[in-house]
């Protein structure tokens, strides 16, 4: 381009961010097909490795940190590293823990069902707001007291 | 005009007639100075912007540690039938709507830095138009969401098998859907408005060699929320 030497500060251009924008879907094709193979626990770190790709290219070029003052990406990086060190921690808690059930009790498990006051399709209708007179049953627990 | 040094003139064009430019601030000694430091900033911002969503996806990982089946389930609700078999069509399409909007974004700052005001403008809207065709796509999957009864945490009343089983596995995962969905959706809208703010300006002129510091700064947001859907995709709609 022409009016490409009147700005020294960025070195991008049309073709570099149109070749990247290409390369970005290109990426999209990947992760998408490598989706519906089955890795095992792999997928994750797959999915994750192309998306840090995608980021990085995002970063580099469409936010020109590939030409930009280097304070900048390590402002990114840095952000980065700390989600990096919270996650890392993260993981090694619960992958350390040891689940201890007492003997007496049935195990702890992810199927236990929500109680019906919270489900909302086995709610009860909203009760009248008639303050109810002291019935049989009220008077029987007063004297039970 | 004491505030003008000759330092001034140091920024390769933007300064052709030895004029003082418009937008320089006098508590800055050059123009590269004041974009600097303006995009030191607007970087800053970015960092507190990846620990917002960093934590809520350290929360998603979490939870999908502790609900493995209910997650890889309740993700196939994202999934729509494509040519007889689940694929994540509103997704892959929103994922392709937001890196070319990420490419019209850039474009739109490149015209901008090389004067070419016109194609700023068009850039600009170019990508407008995109991001709303985003927030459509994501109106239509969340309608859908809504209408199935997948909802966050206690309102979360899908009408099959597994509102016995496994409840809370699946409304955690809508519940973190929604929130990371949402929230990345506001930006978006934010976005909408910071580029309609730069369209106007952009219209007027404003932006040339010599400044573009907003178009820049914008582009870089822009750029932000686009990284931030390139990791949810993978992580809502294709974890397996």
């Amino acid at each position: 381009m022409s009016t490409e030497t009147h700005t020294e500060a960025h070195h991008g251009g049309p073709k570099v961010y149109t070749a990247n924008l290409f390369a970005l879907l290109f990426l999209t094709i990947i992760t998408v097909a490598a989706a519906s193979f089955n890795f095992g626990s792999a997928n994750v770190v797959i999915a994750l490795a192309i998306a840090s790709v995608k980021a990085i290219l995002v970063g580099l070029f469409f936010m020109h940190l590939l030409w930009d003052k280097p304070v900048n990406a390590i402002i990114l990086v840095a952000a980065f590293l700390f989600l990096g060190i919270f996650l890392m921690f993260d993981f090694i808690d619960v992958g350390s823990r040891v689940v201890f059930a007492p003997r007496n009790t049935a195990p702890m498990d992810n199927a236990t069902p929500v109680p019906d006051s919270m489900n909302p399709l086995k709610a009860a209708p909203p009760r009248p707001l008639d303050p109810a007179p002291a019935t049989e049953e009220h008077k029987a627990a007063e004297e039970h007291k | 005009m004491s505030t003008t040094t000759t330092d001034v003139h140091a920024h390769g064009g933007h300064d052709e007639h030895g004029e003082h430019n418009p937008y320089h601030q006098h508590h800055f000694a050059t123009m590269e100075q004041q974009f600097d430091t303006s995009k030191i900033g607007m970087w800053l911002f970015l960092a507190t912007e990846i620990l917002l969503f960093g934590g809520l996806f350290v929360g998603f990982g979490l939870m999908q540690h502790k609900y493995p089946r209910e997650f890889i389930e309740a993700h196939e609700h994202l999934k729509q039938m494509v040519f007889g078999s689940p694929f994540p069509l509103y997704g892959a399409i929103n994922t392709v709507v937001l890196l070319v909007s990420s490419w019209t974004m850039v474009m739109g700052v490149n015209a901008a830095q090389t004067n070419q005001q016109k194609k700023t403008v068009r850039f600009l809207v170019m990508t407008i138009l995109l991001a709303c065709v985003f927030l459509a796509i994501k109106y239509v999957e969340y309608e859908h969401k809504f209408h199935d009864g997948l909802l966050p945490a206690k309102y979360y009343a899908h009408q099959s098998e597994d509102l016995i089983k496994g409840t809370h596995g699946y409304a955690t995962f809508f519940a973190f859907y929604f929130m990371m969905t949402g929230l990345h959706g506001i930006h978006v809208l934010v976005g909408i408005g910071l580029l309609g703010w730069l369209v106007m300006r952009a219209r007027r002129g404003a932006f040339s060699s010599a400044y573009y510091t907003p178009v820049d700064l914008v582009g870089l947001y822009w750029h932000i929320v686009d990284m931030i859907w390139i990791y949810l995709f993978p992580l809502y709609y294709l974890i397996s």
